[in-house]
């Protein structure tokens, strides 16, 4: 019978990895997301996870020693956030490249400067070119279910990615809440034990892994990852069904509510998707047509599930906690060339909102929802609108 | 009657064919220490075999793994410039949890070592993986073409540290980094040169057969950096033990006052100027006009012998 816990976003991130029997765990703490290495030495010290538990001296070396172990052939995970992923950077892209289907668990934090610990996505989203699958979590159940899946669909052999899942820091990483815990065998089950076929290092079966690639095979070598990327839309959605099947918890790669008559949709990830739904039903009992839809699967790009949001609503309305500097949001450039030779468009709106852990609250939302009614009657005014700005101490 | 057995086996490891520079001594380093390996990997598992080997980004990893070929028979991974030691610990890692019998091999040249890879290296020591790491060193960065780095000697030049009218080459002492390791008080630390393969040999092999981690630092001269014809790097680096600027010498569980030396004159007299190691380099021509900087270079020499507790004289 699946347990019911009352946890922490980490302590979820922490059970996930118990779950999936990762053999090797490579971990260095940072804020918000230390609880995750903490739980599964833990874990690891009682017994409960027989993984070898590398305690490196940086985020660097955690990831490339996840690298080496992954690339030996076992399932490999490791947890950060922030500067610790953005140290990361260079070894995330060779972790794609070489095909190897680590799991990392993030917090999301706000990058430096100013130094800041708290939420929002700029950390995970700098990383969107490194291919990466990207998940992103509403809940601390999420965050569970999404480690579990994302393990399932980077050791696909259509797949062999590595995959993160985001959870918001503080306001899931360190925010208790009901959690089911799947049953192991169910776990078991639905992962499978991983036995690569393209990486190892067996002295019997010698192979040279990371070579050098002459302008003669680079581009082919990066051309199979963008296969392998888009094969991943396919095994997501398969992955999500069976996860639907075996634990009865439904994810999609857009999740929508109240769209089907809704005139604006706001569309936003992680956390902020839960203050978006009451907002949509708040308003909704007020007779504003707007509805909400939540992007669980950022890397790839839910193209398809965005283009047939858009057939519905006057307009998209991106609320993101991140930004380009010199372009505006990220999730906003994607819907926009998600729809960009499509007929007729709605109109798209760029909301920077609720950065370095500032409170998205329901006047924000008004303020966004305000600029996005008069966009339809008198059109759009600004390319990028921050919300919530205290501009008495610009 | 019984055949001897050869002093070094004939496996081979790394395979003809791979495109190091003609004369080069660190390919040298590649193909002794993986016979070492091998032989310390038959003696304590029973099999040959046994081991795996990460390498950072350099000239070795370049010239030995072009997609799609490798010169490499034995199970390899190269992954970046500065974490050779933390891949290998995740190699490691996995090893352990897979059961599988043997010990990893971490290449990495004096940049990735001594400088961008410190920090991964001392990690690793520090945590004591099984791993043998090997810092070949041929004394500046040769794979992107011979810029200085802190393992680059006093007064050498390099395209970073050039010779002119403000400089005499390279202006800071050379790093140990196999004090550093030391440092870690890891089971085994030990230098060892292309001069004396037998040393050579019998440290890799060393080092191999104990559990725990062990660290080498090996010189091997670089012929298009150090501006030497390919048929004299092995004289070369001969000339770097006779004249004491290479000393040889093991390091078992950080003990420093108890360091075992290979070839060091028993009176402490070097017998053979510096100066005939010099002059057989062309980074080094500029120098032999100027005895000012040759008589610091001694210096530095002498105090580096010092420090691993010996007094010595160089004519």
């Amino acid at each position: 019978m699946p347990m019911k816990k009352v946890m922490k976003g980490n302590e979820a991130a922490a059970w996930a990895a118990k779950l999936a029997k990762p053999k090797v765990i490579a971990a260095f703490p940072i804020t918000p997301s230390t609880l995750v290495p903490e739980k599964i030495s833990e874990f690891v010290a009682n017994g409960e996870l027989d993984a070898e538990f590398i305690k490196v001296e940086s985020e660097h070396s955690a990831i490339s020693a996840c690298v080496g172990a992954s690339a030996a052939g076992v399932r490999t995970f490791t947890a950060t956030a922030s500067q610790g992923l953005a140290l990361m950077h260079e070894i995330l892209f060779i972790a794609a490249g070489m095909r190897l289907p680590i799991v990392m668990a993030i917090g999301n934090r706000a990058l430096s400067a100013p130094i800041n610990i708290w939420n929002d996505w700029q950390d995970t989203i700098s990383e969107r070119d490194t291919g990466w699958i990207q998940f992103y979590a509403e809940n601390n159940q999420e965050a569970l279910d999404l480690i579990l899946i994302a393990f399932k669909v980077a050791e696909d052999e259509r797949v062999l990615l590595p995959a993160m899942t985001g959870f918001d820091a503080f306001i899931l990483t360190h925010t208790v809440e009901p959690v089911e815990i799947p049953d192991q065998e169910l776990v078991d089950e639905f992962l499978g034990e991983y036995k690569p076929k393209h990486a190892y290092l067996d002295p019997k079966r010698p192979i040279t892994q990371g070579t050098l690639g002459f302008p003669a095979h680079y581009m082919e070598a990066r051309y199979k990852v963008w296969e392998a990327m888009e094969n991943a839309r396919e095994v997501i959605k398969e992955a999500f069904e069976e996860f639907e099947k075996k634990f009865g918890r439904k994810y999609q790669m857009v999740e929508e509510y109240k769209t089907d008559d809704a005139e604006i949709i706001m569309i936003t990830m992680g956390s902020l998707a839960g203050t978006l739904k009451e907002f949509v039903d708040k308003k909704r009992e007020e007779g504003v047509k707007i509805g909400a839809a939540k992007i669980t699967v950022y890397r790839p790009f839910p193209i398809e599930e965005i283009r047939a949001l858009a057939k519905k609503a006057k307009v998209l309305a991106i609320l993101e906690k991140d930004v380009s500097f010199g372009s505006g949001g990220a999730v906003f450039a994607d819907v926009a060339r998600s729809l960009i030779n499509e007929k007729e468009k709605p109109i798209i709106l760029d909301f920077i909102i609720g950065l370095g852990g500032r409170d998205v609250t329901f006047e924000q939302l008004e303020e966004a929802l305000g600029i996005a009614e008069k966009a339809i009657k008198e059109g759009v005014e600004e390319d990028v609108y921050w919300i919530g700005l205290r501009k008495e101490i610009l | 009657m019984a055949v001897r057995k050869p002093p070094i086996t004939t496996r081979e490891y790394w395979a003809p064919g791979h495109a190091a520079c003609a004369g080069c001594g660190c390919a040298i380093i590649m193909r002794l220490a993986t016979k070492a390996f091998s032989e310390a990997m038959e003696e304590k598992y029973g099999d040959p075999d046994a081991f795996a080997i990460a390498h950072a980004t350099g000239c070795m990893e370049v010239v030995s793994a072009v997609f799609p070929y490798t010169a490499w028979k034995a199970p390899w991974i190269h992954v970046a410039f500065e974490n050779a030691a933390a891949v290998a610990s995740g190699v490691e890692a996995a090893w352990k949890k897979l059961g599988y019998k043997g010990k990893i091999l971490a290449f990495g040249g004096d940049g990735g070592t001594a400088d961008i890879g410190l920090q991964a290296l001392s990690g690793m020591l520090e945590r004591r993986h099984n791993v043998v790491y090997i810092m070949y060193d041929n004394e500046a960065y040769m794979n992107t073409g011979i810029q200085r780095s802190s393992s680059t000697p006093y007064g050498a030049w390099t395209t970073t540290s050039p010779p002119g009218k403000y400089s005499i080459g390279e202006d800071k002492p050379k790093k140990w980094v196999a004090l550093i390791a030391a440092a870690h008080q890891i089971p085994y630390v030990a230098t060892a040169s292309i001069a004396d393969p037998y040393d050579l040999y019998r440290k890799v092999k060393k080092a191999a057969k104990i559990d725990g981690p062990a660290f080498l630092q090996i010189h091997g001269p670089c012929v298009p950096g150090w501006r030497i014809p390919p048929e004299k790097t092995v004289e070369v680096a001969k000339l770097a033990i006779e004249t004491g600027v290479w000393p040889l010498f093991e390091i078992e569980n950080g003990d420093i006052r108890n360091i075992k030396f290979q070839r060091f004159p028993k009176d402490g007299k070097f017998k053979k100027p510096i100066e005939e190691y010099l002059k057989l380099q062309g980074r080094f021509k500029h120098l032999l006009k100027n005895p000012e900087a040759i008589q610091e270079l001694k210096e530095q020499i002498k105090e580096m012998w010092r420090v691993l507790g010996k007094e010595v004289e160089l004519p």
